[in-house]
């Protein structure tokens, strides 16, 4: 009995250490974990207090707003969008429509163009297929301020200058090389049985691309969708140099208005303007936030 | 030969749309701006020929052309590695395990994906006021902050700063390259006692260079291209006293406010090859220190 108990106190003991270590480093653990926290917050608000104090400033009254850095209106100045929307001689009615038209009809055009092209580079074999996806590769790296001269000058002989067709056409063309490339990644990952499958049953090239291939590549033709809808909506410089009524106007350019009045007084109603204008592309990222990250570590979109 | 010309009829059917918009969108636009850099156009009359004219001006007198050089160079070689830093840095503190991961990812993107819209630039030109929220900041801790947007010498950090700020797609980045990295290399360099310095630059460093390496011409080259903020901050002409004469903007100023379409095309050309030679030198130097999984055998 003696024996027993002296041959289990070592045991016991052995036990306790361990058990002392692990709380020791579970103790460890729990501070870095509360400092990585601590490091964590303090940047993520760093990070988004300008967009709060955005939003905070387009519902102040504008003698509030410069040097005041609460993110709380004392009082709550909701005009300061009924009157921003009708600030200008025009109405943003008229500029969320421009931008929605030419943001619709682009998005369709590259997930369409950008989608049979990256089929041709994923899924057919033809003459000088790895020369073309060279070329197309090359494409990322080109300024686009390189090739604007020559078709702003091309588009002002075909009278599109002033019209929505220079925004628009290109995006039928396969023009961003991102979205074919985010594609071809995706296609490739596709079993290709289901194609030689689908050829057997007789199926044309077309078919299998429609009914096979697009259908189980949602996730892909959704994240060159969200972001093909974010550029085109956020694009600047196209409209800038292709728009040139007002009444054409699309948000950036309006916000842009907005901002070059010398006699800006009216700091509330742009933040006004300034909120509305991002607040699709927001709301976007909630909805499609897992697709967008997922989309930027496949391809290295922007 | 039946089955051959079937195939490629395929095959090009698909790449039409493609084939047309880079012939008619990228190559031919690429090579007329070649042929205009050559001439003297202002779009009333038609383009006249004068050699190398262009060139010779640009480099022996234009004091605005060096001048966008020089603004074009300091943000780059600031903006990229402070960006791919943090980036880095961000990215390590969330890899290993930690709680609510998915909404700090997604605060720390936000601002990429709305740093490209004209609200925020218009933000950015208020925030950096004289009066505005960043001296305002300043004078709490008692420091009286300068005239960012009129004093030419900060004038492009408020720019460096709005590139820092949207650090979010390089840290996804490296983010899915540390998940990459095998973790039983770090549980070997903890049995090793190596220390945290030393596990950085013999494990992470090394393993996760190919990401790095992609990001860095990835950012380097949007460096290069990035417009929208320089032209809304400066008021679209690059002041005060040229500090924010981005490439970009001057190359948008020499074509759009002064018509002189044949030296834009030019500078134009000027800025491809720039871009282009940095990207060679990129992957040139790459090949000392960049290596890949499957090169090591």
């Amino acid at each position: 009995m003696a024996d027993a108990t002296l041959a289990a106190a070592p045991l016991s003991n052995t036990r306790e250490i361990a058990r002392a270590i692990w709380a020791e480093k579970a103790k460890r653990a729990r501070r870095a974990a509360l400092l990585k926290h601590l490091f964590l917050i303090g940047c993520s608000l760093i990070m988004i207090y300008p967009l709060l104090w955005m939003v905070a400033s387009s519902l102040k009254p504008n003698n509030q707003i410069f040097g005041d850095l609460s993110l709380w209106p004392s009082e709550f100045r909701w005009d300061n969008y009924t009157s921003g929307w009708n600030g200008m001689s025009v109405s943003f009615s008229t500029f969320f429509a421009n931008s929605l038209f030419v943001t619709v009809l682009s998005v369709i055009g590259n997930v369409l163009s950008c989608s049979f092209a990256a089929y041709a580079f994923a899924r057919l074999e033809f003459t000088g297929k790895n020369i073309w996806f060279a070329l197309m590769m090359m494409t990322l790296m080109i300024p686009y301020h390189v090739v604007l001269i020559p078709q702003y000058l091309t588009f002002l002989n075909l009278g599109w200058v002033d019209t929505y067709l220079p925004l628009i056409v290109p995006q039928f063309l396969a023009g961003d090389a991102f979205f074919i490339f985010l594609m071809v990644q995706f296609f490739r990952q596709l079993p290709r049985e289901l194609d030689e499958a689908a050829m057997i049953d007789g199926c044309s090239a077309f078919k299998i691309y429609w009914a096979i291939i697009m259908p189980l590549s949602i996730p892909a033709i959704a994240t060159a969708a969200i972001f093909s809808f974010i550029w085109t909506w956020d694009d600047f410089l196209g409209p800038l140099v292709y728009l040139n009524d007002v009444k054409d106007y699309t948000v950036p350019l309006a916000l842009r208005m907005f901002n070059s009045q010398d006699s800006v007084t009216q700091y509330g109603q742009m933040f006004a303007m300034s909120v509305l204008s991002i607040l699709p592309i927001f709301v976007f990222f909630i909805i499609f936030q897992r697709l967008i990250i997922r989309g930027i570590a496949m391809s290295g979109l922007k | 030969m039946h089955k051959f010309i079937r195939r490629n009829i395929a095959g090009y059917a698909f790449l039409l749309p493609w084939l047309v918009g880079f012939l008619l969108l990228a190559i031919g636009p690429i090579l007329a701006s070649l042929y205009l850099s050559f001439t003297k156009y202002n779009v009333i009359n038609p383009p006249r020929w004068i050699g190398l004219d262009n060139y010779v001006f640009m480099f022996t007198m234009d004091d605005r052309f060096r001048k966008a050089l020089s603004v074009t160079f300091t943000f780059v070689a600031i903006s990229v590695p402070a960006k791919l830093c943090f980036a880095l840095a961000v990215a390590m503190v969330l890899d290993k395990g930690i709680r609510a991961i998915g909404l700090y990812r997604a605060l720390f993107y936000l601002p990429s994906i709305l740093g490209g819209s004209i609200a925020v630039a218009i933000l950015w030109r208020q925030l950096f006021n004289y009066d505005g929220v960043i001296n305002a900041l300043l004078r709490t801790v008692g420091i009286e902050g300068p005239y960012w947007l009129a004093d030419p010498n900060y004038s492009l950090w408020t720019l460096v700063v709005l590139a820092v700020w949207q650090f979010g797609s390089p840290m996804l980045i490296f983010l899915a390259g540390l998940r990459a990295i095998p973790q039983d290399l770090y549980e070997a360099a903890e049995i090793d006692a190596a220390g945290p310095v030393r596990t950085f630059f013999a494990i992470t460093v090394p393993l996760l260079a190919p990401v790095i390496f992609f990001n860095l011409v990835l950012q380097m080259i949007e460096a290069f291209k990035s417009f929208s903020g320089a032209f809304i901050i400066s008021g679209g002409t690059g002041a005060p006293l040229d500090s924010l004469l981005f490439y970009t903007v001057y190359l948008f100023n020499e074509a759009f406010s002064f018509l002189r379409m044949g030296y834009a095309s030019a500078l134009a050309w000027v800025l491809l090859i720039i871009i282009a030679a940095f990207t060679a030198i990129a992957f040139w130097t790459s090949k000392y220190w960049v290596h890949y999984e499957s090169q090591r055998g």
